[in-house]
C-alpha cells in the first residue's frame, strides 16, 4: 500500500511536470525567448517540489507513526499485564498483529483478540491517513509551485539549487554511513564494557576468551573476555599471509614493470587480476578442502602433528589472495618512477638489477610500504577464509601448525550462534569496533606514509 | 690524468671480469625471482581452479534407477475419483519401498532393508506422487518409474568410493550353501591376492602394538624414577601384553596359508555367481566362508561362471555398504541404471539431501539482492561523484566527506554486516534474511568503489570540454549532466560493474544479517527470505555429506561464470568506448 503510494506520488509529480511545462509555454505567449527559463525547467521545478514533499511526508509518517503505535500498544498491554516481561509483551503484540493480518498466531486469548481489533483499526487509520496526507502534501506543493510560473520566474536557477542539494545529500550518505558504523559499534561496545564493570584492560590484555560461558543477569565474567588469543591468532595468520604475499607480489611487480616483455605482461597482469577477482568464499573452500589436508598430510609424513585447521593453511591461502593487491599497487608506484631516473642510472653504467635496487626501489619505497600496510589491513579484516579454514577455539600459541582463531571468526561465531542476540552482540560489536579502529589506523598510516615521503618528480 | 692504458687495464683485468660476472649473476637472480613469483602466483591460480573443477564434475550428472512400481488403485484412489488431492494423500514412500522389495525379495532383515531403501533418494517418492497427481490415469497400473538414486548410490556409481575390481578366478568353484551362509572353495589359489594384503595389515598392526609397547615402557621408566612402583607394574604388564600380541600377529603374518577373518576394517571380497553374491567373512588362499546375498544352493561352477571382486576401501571407511554395492551392481547388470545430465541442480532450491539440492533458489536470491544494490548504489554513487568532482569547493565539510569515502573503501566487509544488523534490521525494521536487507548492506559497501571510479572517470574528461560548455552559456549543472557525465559514462559503468562483481561474491556481511538460513523456496520478491550464491557455497561446504563437496564446487563454478561474464562486460566497455583525450 505504502509502496504504491510512493509510485502514485512519483506519477503525480510527473503529471505536474507536464502541466507546468504547458503552463510555461502558454506564459511565453508563443515566443519561448520571453521566458527566463526553458519550459522543462519550470516543469522540473514543480515536479521536484511535489516529489520531495510527498516522499518526505510519506517516509516520516510511515516510520514515525508505526513507532508511535508500537509504543502505545506496548504501553496498553503493559497496563493489562503489569508483571509480564518485555519479551512476553512483544509476543502478545506480534500475535495480535498476526491475528489482525489474518495469519496464524502462537496463541489466541481475549487480550490478544481485543488488541488485534484495536490494532487493526489504528493501523488502518494510520495507513489511510499516511496515504492521504502524503498525496495531499504532494498535490499542494505542486499547486503552490505552479502558481509561481510566469515568464520572469527563475525556474532553472531554483531547480538547479534543489538538484545540487540532492547531489550534496548523496555525497553526505558516506558521512552518514560512517556515522552509522561508528555509532552502532560504539553503542554496543559501551554496553559490553559496562557489563564487565569498565575493566577495558581485561578485554585488551586478558588471555582467556570465552565470553558467553559466564553470563548471568546481564553481567559477563570479566576474566573470560580476554581478547589476546584472538589478536595473536589474527596477527599470526596475517603474518603468514604477508610472508607469502609480499615477496611474491613485490618480485612479480618488479619483473612485470622492468623486465617483462609486453607479451608476458599481456597475460601475466590479467592473470593476477583474475586472482584478485575470485570471491573470498572460494578461497576459503580452497583452503579448507585442498590446502589444509595437503599441509596436514605433508606434516604427518614428516612426523609433525598438524591440526586440520592449522593457521598455516589459512595464512597461505590468504597470502595468495593478497598477492594481486600488493603486486598491482607496487606495479603502479614502480611505474610512476620517471624513466629519466632509470636512464641516468644506466648512463652511469649500472645494470638493470642495480638500477632497480638502488634507484627505483628507494624512490618507490613509500608507495610500496603503503601497499603492504593496506594489504595488512585487508588481511586483518578478511573473514571467509578464516571462518572456513581457521579454528574456532581461542588458543594462545606460537605454533603455526596449531589451530588458532581470529577476531573475524569470533564475530561470525557470536552473531550466528545460538545465544540470545542481545547477549552475543556485546562482545561481537566490541571486536568489530576494535577491528574498525585497527584498519582505520592502518589506512591513515599508509596515507600519511605516502604523503610524507613521496618524492615529487614533476 | 689517468692514462688510457691504465683504464683499459682496469676494465680488462681478471678482477674486472669477475666483478662483471657477479653483477650479471645478480641481475639474472633478480629476474629469476621475478619469474618464480609469477610462476608461483600462476601455480596457485591453476591449483585453485583445478581443485574446484575436478571436484565439480560429479555434480553435473545424476543417476536414476528404473524399477517397476505398482500403483495399487485400492491404496491410492479406492473410489476412482481421479481427484489429485485424494491421490496426493497416499503413501508413496511405501510404494517406492515395495518396488525395491519386489526387485530384491531375498533382502529380509530390518537392517538390510534399511540399507536397500537407502539406494534411492527420499525425493523419489515425491516425484512419484507428483506423477500420480498430474496424470491420474497411471493409478492402478504398473509402470517403470525412474527413481532418483540417493547420494551414496550416485557417488558409488561415479566411482567415488573406490572401484569394485574383478580379480582373476581361474579355478572351478565348489559351493556348499546353508541358505544364509556358504562355504566356497576354488580348485586354484584364487584368493591369494587378498591373503597377501591381509598379512601386510597384520604386520602393520604388529608394528603399531610394538610402538604402543614402547610408549608403555617409557611410562614405566618414568614411574620407576618417581618411585611409584604400583603404576610402574601396571605399565609393565600392559607392555608385556602388547608385545605378546605383536609377536602373535607377526607369527600369523609369517605363516603361509591359514585362514584370516575379514571384517569391516579390511578390504571386502565378493564372489559373484550371476545374480547371487557371497560376501566373504573368512578367507584362505583357495576359498572361504561368507554371507549369501541372494539365494544359493549347493553347486559346482566352472571357470567363467563365477567371478571374484575386491573393494580395497574397507566397509567402515565408506558410506556405501557391501550389500548396497551388490544391489547396485545387480541393477547395473540389469541395465536399469542410467546417469544423465543433472538439470535438477540448476532448477531446484536448497535441500538437506545432496541429490535434491540445487542452486536456483540462491541464484534468484542473488538476482534480487543485486537488483536492490544497483538501484541504490548506482544513482547515489554517481550523484555523489558529480557533486564531489564538479561542485565541491575546497572546504572543511567536503574534505571530510572525501576522507570519509576513502576510509569507507577500506573498512572490512564484516563491519558493514554489523552495520546492517544494528541499523537497518534493528533500527529501521527491514525484514531479516531478505534480499532488501542484503541489497542495502551491499549497496552501502559498494558505494565508495562506485564513487571513486566515477570520480576518476570524470576527472579524465579534459577541462576544455567544461570550458566550452560554460563558454556558450551552460550552467555548471548543465555542463555536468549534459557533457561531463555522458563522456565519462563508460568509465563509470566499468567501475560500477566491477563493484557489482565484488558485491556478488561477498559473503561475510550477508551472513551477519541472517542470509545463512536454510531456505527451500525460491524467493519471489525483495522481502522474501532468501540466500545468495556465495552464502550457499559457504553453507554447503560445511555439510558433512560427501556429495555436497561436488555441489559446492559446481556452485563455485556457476558463481565464477557470472563473475567472468561481468568482468568481461567491463573489459568490453572499457575497450569499446573508452576515449583517450
Amino acid at each position: 500500500m505504502l509502496a504504491l503510494t510512493a509510485l502514485l506520488i512519483v506519477g503525480l509529480a510527473i503529471g505536474f511536470f507536464i502541466l507546468s511545462r504547458a503552463k510555461a509555454i502558454s506564459a511565453s505567449q508563443g515566443v519561448l525567448a520571453n521566458l527566463h527559463s526553458r519550459p522543462s525547467y519550470h516543469g522540473t521545478y514543480v515536479m521536484l517540489w511535489a516529489m520531495i514533499v510527498g516522499l518526505a511526508l510519506l517516509l516520516a509518517l510511515a516510520l514515525g507513526w508505526n513507532a508511535y503505535l508500537h509504543a502505545k500498544f506496548i504501553a496498553d498491554i503493559r497496563a493489562v499485564l503489569p508483571d509480564a516481561r518485555d519479551i512476553q509483551i512483544n509476543l502478545v503484540l506480534s500475535d495480535a498483529m498476526a491475528i489482525a493480518a489474518g495469519q496464524v498466531s502462537s496463541k489466541i486469548d481475549p487480550l490478544r483478540e481485543a488488541t488485534a481489533v484495536s490494532f487493526a483499526r489504528a493501523d488502518a487509520v494510520r495507513i489511510w491517513a499516511t496515504v492521504a496526507i502524503s498525496l495531499g502534501g504532494a498535490f499542494i506543493a505542486g499547486v503552490v509551485g505552479m502558481r509561481n510560473i510566469s515568464a520572469d520566474w527563475r525556474a532553472r536557477n531554483r531547480s538547479e539549487r534543489i538538484i545540487r542539494g540532492i547531489l550534496w545529500a548523496s555525497a553526505a550518505v558516506a558521512v552518514l554511513t560512517t556515522l552509522g558504523i561508528v555509532l552502532s559499534l560504539i553503542f554496543e561496545t559501551f554496553n559490553f564494557f559496562a557489563s564487565i564493570g569498565w575493566r577495558v584492560d581485561k578485554f585488551l590484555f586478558g588471555t582467556r576468551w570465552s565470553p558467553l560461558s559466564g553470563v548471568h543477569d546481564g553481567q559477563m565474567d570479566m576474566d573470560k573476555v580476554g581478547a589476546v588469543p584472538l589478536f595473536a591468532g589474527t596477527l599470526m595468520i596475517t603474518g603468514i599471509a604477508m610472508l607469502v604475499a609480499v615477496p611474491i607480489g613485490l618480485f612479480a611487480a618488479i619483473y612485470l614493470s622492468d623486465f617483462a616483455s609486453p607479451k608476458v605482461r599481456a597475460w601475466a597482469k590479467p592473470m593476477l587480476e583474475v586472482l584478485a577477482g575470485i570471491p573470498t568464499v572460494v578461497y576459503g573452500f580452497f583452503a579448507a578442502i585442498t590446502v589444509a589436508p595437503f599441509i596436514r598430510n605433508t606434516g604427518e609424513a614428516l612426523g609433525l602433528s598438524v591440526a586440520s585447521e592449522s593457521a598455516l593453511a589459512a595464512g597461505i591461502v590468504m597470502g595468495i589472495m593478497i598477492i594481486p593487491f600488493i603486486s598491482s599497487l607496487s606495479d603502479d608506484v614502480i611505474n610512476a618512477v620517471p624513466q629519466s631516473l632509470r636512464d641516468g642510472s644506466y648512463g652511469l653504467g649500472a645494470t638493470k638489477a642495480e638500477t632497480i635496487r638502488q634507484v627505483v626501489l628507494p624512490a618507490a619505497l613509500p608507495g610500496i610500504v603503503s601497499a603492504v600496510l593496506l594489504g595488512v589491513s585487508r588481511a586483518i579484516g578478511e573473514t571467509m577464509i578464516v571462518v572456513m579454514a581457521a579454528g574456532q577455539g581461542a588458543n594462545l600459541t606460537a605454533n603455526p601448525l596449531e589451530a588458532v582463531t581470529t577476531v573475524t571468526v569470533q564475530i561470525v561465531m557470536l552473531i550466528t550462534g545460538d545465544t540470545e542476540a542481545s547477549t552475543a552482540a556485546g562482545p561481537a560489536f566490541t571486536l568489530a569496533f576494535t577491528l574498525f579502529c585497527i584498519t582505520l589506523a592502518l589506512n591513515i598510516l599508509a596515507l600519511r606514509f605516502v604523503r610524507k615521503y613521496r618524492e615529487k618528480y614533476d | 690524468m689517468v692514462s688510457m692504458t691504465e683504464l683499459s687495464k682496469i676494465h680488462n683485468s681478471p678482477e674486472s671480469a669477475a666483478r662483471l660476472k657477479k653483477r650479471r649473476a645478480a641481475e639474472w637472480r633478480l629476474k629469476a625471482y621475478g619469474i618464480l613469483a609469477i610462476v608461483l602466483a600462476g601455480a596457485a591460480l591453476i591449483t585453485l581452479m583445478w581443485s574446484v573443477v575436478s571436484k565439480a564434475s560429479g555434480a553435473f550428472t545424476e543417476s536414476y534407477i528404473s524399477l517397476p512400481v505398482y500403483l495399487e488403485a485400492d491404496e491410492i484412489d479406492p473410489d476412482n475419483t481421479g481427484d489429485p488431492t485424494i491421490i496426493g494423500r497416499a503413501n508413496y514412500g511405501g510404494l517406492s519401498k515395495d518396488a525395491l522389495k519386489a526387485a530384491f525379495p531375498f533382502v529380509k532383515s530390518r537392517g538390510d532393508k534399511r540399507e536397500m531403501y537407502d539406494i534411492i533418494s527420499g525425493g523419489a517418492a515425491f516425484e512419484l506422487r507428483e506423477l500420480a497427481m498430474t496424470t491420474p490415469s497411471v493409478v492402478g497400473q504398473t509402470l517403470d518409474f525412474r527413481f532418483l538414486a540417493s547420494d551414496i548410490a550416485d557417488l558409488y556409481l561415479k566411482g567415488s568410493y573406490g572401484e569394485l575390481i574383478e580379480q582373476n578366478a581361474g579355478g572351478n568353484l565348489t559351493v556348499e550353501s546353508s541358505g544364509k551362509t556358504a562355504v566356497v572353495n576354488s580348485s586354484a589359489a584364487d584368493f591369494a591376492f587378498v591373503m597377501a594384503r591381509l598379512k601386510e595389515d597384520l604386520r602393520g598392526k604388529a608394528a603399531f602394538n610394538r610402538d604402543q609397547a614402547a610408549l608403555q615402557e617409557n611410562g614405566r621408566a618414568v614411574f620407576v624414577e618417581r618411585g611409584d612402583l604400583v603404576e610402574a607394574a601396571k605399565r609393565e604388564a600392559e607392555r608385556d601384553r602388547l608385545i605378546a600380541l605383536a609377536i602373535e600377529l607377526e607369527a600369523r603374518a609369517a605363516q603361509d596359508g591359514g585362514t584370516e577373518v575379514l571384517d569391516k576394517s579390511s578390504p571386502s571380497v565378493l564372489v559373484r555367481m550371476g545374480e547371487t553374491w557371497v560376501k566373504l567373512t573368512a578367507v584362505s588362499a583357495t576359498g572361504g566362508e561368507g554371507d549369501v546375498i541372494g539365494t544359493l544352493r549347493n553347486v559346482k561352477l566352472a571357470t567363467g561362471d563365477w567371478q571374484v571382486y575386491s573393494q580395497d576401501l574397507p566397509e567402515a571407511s565408506r558410506k556405501v555398504s557391501d550389500l548396497q554395492i551388490v544391489l547396485i551392481e545387480n541393477l547395473r547388470s540389469a541395465g536399469v541404471v542410467e546417469t544423465v545430465f543433472n538439470t535438477r541442480f540448476f532448477t531446484a532450491g536448497d535441500s538437506r539431501e545432496p541429490e535434491l539440492a540445487g542452486i536456483w533458489g540462491a541464484a534468484v536470491g542473488s538476482f534480487w539482492t543485486m537488483l536492490v544494490t544497483i538501484l541504490l548504489a548506482f544513482p547515489i554513487g554517481v550523484m555523489a561523484a558529480v557533486y564531489l568532482e564538479e561542485f565541491a569547493k575546497k572546504n572543511l565539510m567536503n574534505t571530510f566527506i572525501e576522507v570519509n569515502i576513502n576510509n569507507l573503501a577500506a573498512v572490512p566487509s564484516i563491519v558493514y554486516g554489523l552495520l546492517g544488523l544494528a541499523v537497518f534490521l534493528g533500527f529501521f525494521g527491514v525484514p531479516r534474511s531478505a534480499p532488501l536487507a542484503g541489497g542495502i548492506v551491499l549497496a552501502v559497501m559498494t558505494l565508495p568503489t562506485i564513487i571513486i571510479a566515477s570520480r576518476a572517470a570524470m576527472a579524465a574528461v579534459p577541462p576544455s570540454i567544461r570550458d566550452a560548455a560554460l563558454g556558450i552559456g551552460a550552467s555548471k549543472l548543465q555542463t555536468a549532466f549534459h557533457h561531463v557525465l555522458p563522456l565519462s559514462m563508460p568509465g563509470i559503468l566499468t567501475g560500477t560493474i566491477i563493484g557489482m562483481a565484488r558485491a556478488l561474491g561477498e559473503t561475510a556481511p550477508l551472513i551477519m544479517i541472517g542470509m545463512v538460513a536454510f531456505i527451500v523456496d525460491v524467493p519471489t520478491g525483495i522481502t522474501d527470505s532468501a540466500t545468495v550464491l556465495p552464502v550457499q557455497i559457504y553453507r554447503w561446504s560445511d555439510f558433512p555429506e560427501r556429495a555436497f563437496e561436488a555441489r559446492t564446487s559446481a556452485a563455485i563454478l556457476v558463481l565464477l561464470v557470472f563473475l567472468v561474464l561481468m568482468n568481461g562486460l567491463a573489459v568490453f566497455l572499457r575497450k569499446r568506448f573508452e576515449r583517450r583525450w
